[in-house]
């Protein structure tokens, strides 16, 4: 075995590549679940958006179009499920876990006439200067515009729910609706709106699977990213840059793994596959119980129908 | 819970339901007694373009072979437990006459319902448990393996090959033996970096995988997993592949330098006229390879030298006439202790049970 074998500018530039579906569903899960709602609806909006998307960038010829395509796939998905949960107040692990599975059949049935067809390219978009730099220029600054866009997200994520106004607003539904609700604010919009976003990134991040990491459309070729983006989210403790440190660590770990394979490293190839979870889960459990930030995040109102009383 | 919450939960679910039974398409259509009727499990989509999607070209071979004689169902997606049980006691039910399951986990599951249905015959593959109305079929994948591996270790130019491996069991250490043996052969500084990632179905996985091995040098990709999502990856990459079970050129035109098909459009067909005929056996355990036609060497690629060609064809027909066995002695184990002495080939036996690496191949198999 011979570490030097390893590319770690290609291993780093891969990881961010892995993880990039995972930071777009978990970023749009974790607006959902701030607002005090939980969609276990991730994993079907993904494969929806994955579908779609690719369907659509095939038909155009634009991997671009396919992913907008795909955002709107999730978004409409998740706008059945809003109905459900908001208007007719059904319990929302049960209308989540049905989302999934309808969001599975679904996809397979769309996605029947185009297996075994070709994406359209997606570019990857050299930063200048930036991408020059030696190692660094290859981790950071030649991706597609997709892994650039999932950065700013975060950070506009971040901004959005501690720096405005209809920040504050949604965490303040999130917390106590009836609170929220006899100030004045329009919980049933808000949550309304907060599941289309968090649809849509799901949308997004099942399109990217299906036009940049594979790149292909093969049935249930999600197989449970949905679920990682939902744990990722209650493990950092519901705050954007934890996720986006923990979505990175899975992906390394898992890039990594398969390196430390492919040069013959002698570990337990079973604790080498678990050893991404295992990570993720330690690293965000370490940062939160630092003590750093206190709370821990969960919004008090999480999975609560909410009934108008006045 | 008020009246609004059912009855929007119950709405959801008829869409489901709908919806499932529309894109399952399940033939429902009631059989008419005269005719024969076979039923195939899935464990996939056949639309996967690998392992079930064989399996179904064999199910329309057989429609195709007897016509109005025969009626064919289908179940795909069908999970290797006690769902399997049900699903096959349903088409036995309806009067389904043979059953092929197809994949191995459906072992047990074979068995307890043959137990149920003694009238009803089951094709099982490959797996080892068989009854008086339960046959089993294999292919002798390896023997597609050395055909691959010779052209592997041809095309390389890294002198690395990169294999991306399902679960260490012995079907797929033998891929790897027989696959590793040939390109030795064929180019003696050819190293194998395999990667295991225990699944069968996983395409973002074994993209991953095969990514990986190619940025560690790897210029030519096989695999023992099902999708295809590695041919696009080597396509992207400019590097070689191999098609899995099916032919996967679509996928990469310029990579997919040939494929190991499984064949078993013969067996099927074959297979079925003997329960019409009434000659069908229990108990039997068949395990063919390229000389039955049930592994099939895909078309060449042009991207592949004449030369090598011809020695892949050599290797083929060397194999399918018998006077060719990807494991003829001089082999040592990968330990250094010997194997086969000179000349000596495998038996069936030690090839079934295969759970150790064949010398020059590094690392270790997973436990």
């Amino acid at each position: 075995m011979d570490l030097l074998e390893i590319n770690f500018a290609v291993l780093v530039a891969s990881l961010i590549v892995a993880s990039t579906p995972l930071v777009l569903a978990a970023l749009g899960e974790l607006v959902v679940e701030k607002s005090g709602v939980l969609n276990l609806g991730v994993e079907g909006m993904m494969i929806i958006g994955a579908v779609s998307g690719f369907i659509v960038g095939v038909e155009t010829g634009s991997a671009y179009i396919g992913m907008i395509a795909a955002a709107i796939a999730g978004a409409l998905l998740s706008l059945l499920f809003a109905f459900i949960v908001l208007i007719m107040q059904a319990n929302q692990v049960a209308s989540g876990l049905a989302l999934t599975i309808f969001g599975l059949g679904l996809a397979a049935l769309m996605g029947h006439p185009y297996t075994g067809i070709k994406s359209p390219q997606i570019q990857t978009i050299s930063i200048p200067f930036l991408s020059d730099l030696p190692i660094i220029g290859q981790m950071f600054f030649q991706h597609d515009l997709i892994v650039y866009l999932s950065l700013i997200a975060v950070f506009g994520v971040w901004y959005f729910l501690s720096r405005m106004r209809l920040g504050l607003v949604l965490r303040a539904v999130g917390e106590d609706h009836d609170v929220a609700h006899s100030l004045g604010y329009r919980v049933i919009s808000i949550r309304f709106l907060a599941i289309t976003f968090g649809g849509a990134m799901a949308g997004v991040g099942g399109g990217y699977l299906s036009l940049v990491r594979v790149p292909q459309w093969t049935e249930g070729m999600t197989a449970g990213a949905g679920w990682i983006a939902l744990a990722l989210v209650v493990f950092s403790g519901w705050r954007p840059g934890r996720l986006l440190i923990g979505a990175y660590i899975f992906g390394g770990i898992t890039i990594l793994q398969l390196n430390l394979q492919a040069i013959g490293v002698n570990i337990n190839i079973a604790i080498l596959s678990m050893a991404p979870y295992l990570a993720t889960i330690l690293a965000l459990v370490l940062i939160s119980s630092s003590g750093l930030h206190g709370t821990r995040g969960a919004p008090g109102c999480l999975g609560k129908s909410f009934v108008k009383t006045v | 819970m008020n009246r609004n919450v059912l009855i929007a939960i119950a709405g959801l679910i008829a869409v489901v339901l709908a919806l499932s039974i529309w894109s399952s398409r399940q033939d429902t259509e009631v059989a008419s007694s005269d005719k024969y009727k076979v039923g195939f499990i899935y464990i996939g989509p056949p639309g996967d373009h690998g392992w079930n999607y064989q399996h179904d070209v064999g199910r329309k071979a057989v429609e195709e072979a007897y016509g109005d004689k025969v009626e064919t169902v289908f179940q795909e997606n069908v999970p290797e437990s006690a769902d399997a049980e049900r699903v096959m006691s349903q088409m036995a039910l309806a009067g389904t006459d043979m059953i092929f399951a197809t994949s191995f986990g459906y072992m047990d599951p074979v068995i307890n319902v043959a137990k149920k249905f003694p009238g009803v015959k089951f094709e099982h593959a490959t797996g080892y448990k068989t009854a008086d109305n339960v046959s089993t079929y294999s292919a002798r994948f390896y023997e597609g393996r050395s055909v691959v591996g010779h052209v592997a270790g041809k095309m390389t130019r890294t002198n690395i090959v990169g294999y991306v491996a399902s679960f260490p069991i012995p079907e797929v250490v033998r891929g790897i033996n027989s696959a590793y043996l040939a390109a030795k052969k064929a180019n003696p500084y050819v190293k194998f970096k395999i990667i295991w990632i225990f699944t069968w179905y996983d395409p973002a996985k074994e993209a991953d995988a095969a990514k990986t091995l190619i940025s560690q040098g790897a210029d030519v990709v096989l695999q023992h997993v099902d999708s295809s999502a590695i041919m696009s990856v080597a396509e992207e990459k400019g590097v070689y592949a191999f098609g899995q079970a099916s032919d996967m050129s679509a996928f990469g035109p310029n990579a997919h330098l040939t494929a190991i098909i499984n064949g078993w459009a013969p067996y099927y067909v074959e297979k079925v006229k003997q329960g019409m005929e009434g000659t069908w056996k229990g108990n039997q355990q068949v395990f063919d390879g390229i000389g039955a036609g049930m592994v099939i060497i895909g078309d060449l690629n042009d991207n592949i030298p004449d030369s090598v060609k011809k020695e892949a064809m050599a290797i083929k027909d060397g194999i399918a006439s018998g006077t060719l066995h990807p494991f003829t002695g001089p082999i040592n184990k990968q330990d250094g202790s010997p194997w086969l002495k000179n000349g000596e080939t495998a038996d069936v036996g030690t090839l079934l049970g295969m759970n150790f690496y064949v010398e020059g191949i590094e690392g270790d198999i997973p436990k």
